[in-house]
This record gives C-alpha cells, sequence and structure tokens, in this order.
C-alpha cells in the first residue's frame, strides 16, 4: 500500500481509513439482498391483484414493508456509502434532523389525498360513501391482446 | 458544503415525490405498474413486470460501489485505482441513461388500445395521454379508457428530473477523471474533490431508490 509521507495541509483531519475493501462489497450484497426482497414483495403484490379477491389489508401490509425496506437502503447509503456514519455526531444531526420533517410532511399529504378521494366519492360529503370502484383486472393477461 | 446542497435537492425531489404520491391515492384509479412497466429490450411482447427496472436499480447500485471504491482508493493517492473505478461508474451513468431513454421511448411509442368518445383509438403514454384507465366491456371485450392526465407528468417529470441528475453526475465523474488523469490530485496532495463527487452520486442513487419504491412498487 502506497504510503503519501506529504499530507497537504489543507487536509485537517486524517481519518484512519480501514484498508479493505470488503465492508463495502458487504454493503453491496445487502443492498442487492433487499432490493431482491423488494422486488419479491412487488411480485406477490403483482399476483394478488391478478388473484380472484384481493386482500386489501395484506396489500396495504405488503407496501408497508417495502417502504421500511427502502428506508433501510437509504441508511445503509449514506451512512456507509457516503460516510455520514463516519462523521462527528453534530454533523450527521444537521443532516439528521431536518429530514424528520419528511415525516410530517409524508403523512400529511397523504392523508390530504386519501381525504380529496373520499370526498369524491362521496360527492363532497353529502353522499354516503360508496365502495371503491373495482378497477382489477379479471384474470386475462395484457399481453394477450395486440 | 456538498451536503448542504444535498439537503436543499433532496426536499426538491421530496416535495415532487409526495406530490405525486398525493395526487396517486386521491384517484380511485391509476396505472398499474405492472402492466405499465412490463417490457424488456429485445423481448418483444414478454410480460416480464418490474424486470428492466430492477436491471436500472442494480446498474445504479454497481455504480454506487465503483465510485466508492474509487474514494476509496483516493485515500491511498492510488492515482490508476481511481481512474479505473471513475471509468467505471461513468460508464454505468451512462448505461442508466441509454436504459432510461429506451424506457421512455418505448412508453411514448407504445401502442394501447383506449376506448374514447365510443372509438378505438391506439395511444401511448405521454405527458397528455394515459392509456392505462379503468378497463370497461366494449364489444364483447375488455378495452381501457383514458386514465388521469397526471400521470405522464408526474412519471416522465420526476423520471426526467433524477436523468437530468444522473446526467450532470455523469459530466461532473467526467471532470473528476478528467483531472484525475491530469494529475490534478496528486499534485494537490488530497483526493477528496472525488469524494465530495461521489456523494453527489451517491445522492442520485438515493433518490433513483425512492423513485423506484413511488412509481414502481407502491
Amino acid at each position: 500500500m502506497s504510503q503519501h509521507t506529504v499530507i497537504s495541509p489543507e487536509i485537517s483531519f486524517a481519518p484512519e481509513h480501514a484498508s479493505g475493501t470488503k465492508r463495502i462489497w458487504r454493503t453491496f450484497w445487502l443492498l442487492s439482498a433487499i432490493t431482491v426482497l423488494e422486488l419479491a414483495i412487488g411480485l406477490a403484490i403483482y399476483n394478488i391483484h391478478k388473484g380472484a379477491n384481493p386482500n386489501a389489508s395484506l396489500v396495504l401490509a405488503f407496501k408497508g414493508m417495502v417502504c421500511i425496506l427502502t428506508i433501510a437502503k437509504a441508511y445503509y447509503i449514506v451512512s456507509i456509502f457516503m460516510h455520514l456514519g463516519d462523521e462527528i455526531r453534530n454533523m450527521i444531526m444537521t443532516i439528521i434532523v431536518p429530514l424528520c420533517l419528511f415525516i410530517w410532511f409524508i403523512t400529511a399529504f397523504l392523508w390530504d389525498g386519501n381525504s380529496w378521494k373520499n370526498l369524491r366519492n362521496t360527492d363532497g360529503g353529502s353522499k354516503p360513501a360508496q365502495t371503491e370502484q373495482q378497477h382489477h383486472l379479471p384474470a386475462v393477461e395484457k399481453d394477450s391482446k395486440k | 458544503m456538498m451536503w448542504y446542497f444535498l439537503m436543499s435537492d433532496a426536499f426538491t425531489f421530496g416535495a415532487f415525490l409526495i406530490s405525486y404520491g398525493t395526487i396517486r391515492f386521491s384517484v380511485n384509479h391509476w396505472a398499474d405498474p405492472n402492466h405499465v412497466f412490463n417490457a424488456f429490450p429485445f423481448a418483444g411482447h414478454a410480460n416480464l413486470p418490474l424486470a428492466f427496472v430492477s436491471l436500472m436499480t442494480f446498474i445504479l447500485i454497481f455504480s454506487s460501489v465503483t465510485m466508492v471504491l474509487a474514494v476509496h482508493e483516493g485515500h491511498k493517492m492510488n492515482r490508476k485505482g481511481v481512474e479505473k473505478y471513475m471509468v467505471l461508474t461513468i460508464l454505468g451513468g451512462l448505461a442508466f441513461l441509454g436504459c432510461q431513454a429506451w424506457e421512455w421511448t418505448h412508453l411514448i411509442t407504445g401502442d394501447h388500445a383506449v376506448l374514447v368518445n365510443g372509438q378505438i383509438e391506439h395511444w401511448g403514454t405521454t405527458v397528455s395521454k394515459n392509456p392505462w384507465g379503468p378497463e370497461v366491456l366494449f364489444n364483447g371485450k375488455e378495452v381501457a379508457t383514458p386514465g388521469p392526465i397526471a400521470f405522464g407528468g408526474y412519471f416522465f417529470g420526476i423520471t426526467g428530473f433524477h436523468g437530468f441528475h444522473v446526467f450532470s453526475g455523469v459530466i461532473i465523474n467526467l471532470v473528476m477523471l478528467i483531472k484525475t488523469r491530469l494529475g490534478h490530485f496528486d499534485q494537490r496532495g488530497h483526493y477528496e474533490m472525488i469524494e465530495k463527487a461521489g456523494l453527489y452520486w451517491h445522492f442520485v442513487d438515493l433518490v433513483w431508490v425512492f423513485v423506484f419504491l413511488c412509481f414502481y412498487l407502491i
């Protein structure tokens, strides 16, 4: 391994870098495994929708799992690939704390979207809620048509 | 500094994706990604839901790995190593852009029967036409009706904005490669700039992970 005797004066802190690439490749395999898992769940959702009686709660549970897996991927990419995990605590907090705004952001807006759908289906709340129209395809493959 | 820019960009993408989620969940029927995105290059009309976009995800993850390895080589002041991994990262980025271009072309020039005003027309998916609406019975066959117009705008807008970031990332990486080749970083005594370019590249990968989630999985 090359030893550089002159460290540039621009570097105020030379991190002790683990000399192996094992951690990097291990993270790659982990990210790939999580992606494969997400795809498996995606295909499971696809098959549920193809079936006769799609269980809405099961689909929702699967979608929730996929979201959690994505957040796990985000954690590994940011912490290990972007080296945020190696920074000092205050720097980590500078990034993480503002991003917590997303928790409100996502909750509030999806709640709104869902509310609009209910208003649409009940004529602004003046009609009783009709069941959401099921527009799932019957078990006819789309590629059997031209 | 790069971290602060990435924070602002994260909120921009976040705003786009969350507004997409709001509109998507506010309508009764939305295009099923397993039916819209089931094509694969050179596979004809085979039904392969999620296959192509999975390939794109792996390409981007892999290019992120080569980027980390480039940064790693930079810490060891190993110019040849940095060059090698930067080339691989750039190739990964170009491959991703090629794939996205194919996906867009396939969607825009696609041919789907849509029932419009009692007549069957053939539509591709564009910003103004969405052939993935609810199906109805017409002459004994199931035919699609036009779907929510927002689909095209959101899909092409967000993936386009992301693709633009990939493109600018490839340019930045190219500049990094050239500077490495010219010995600028050896002269400077450190490869920190590669690390900053790496942050941008990982951010681009991260955004794709969320775009993949929002458009293809949920």
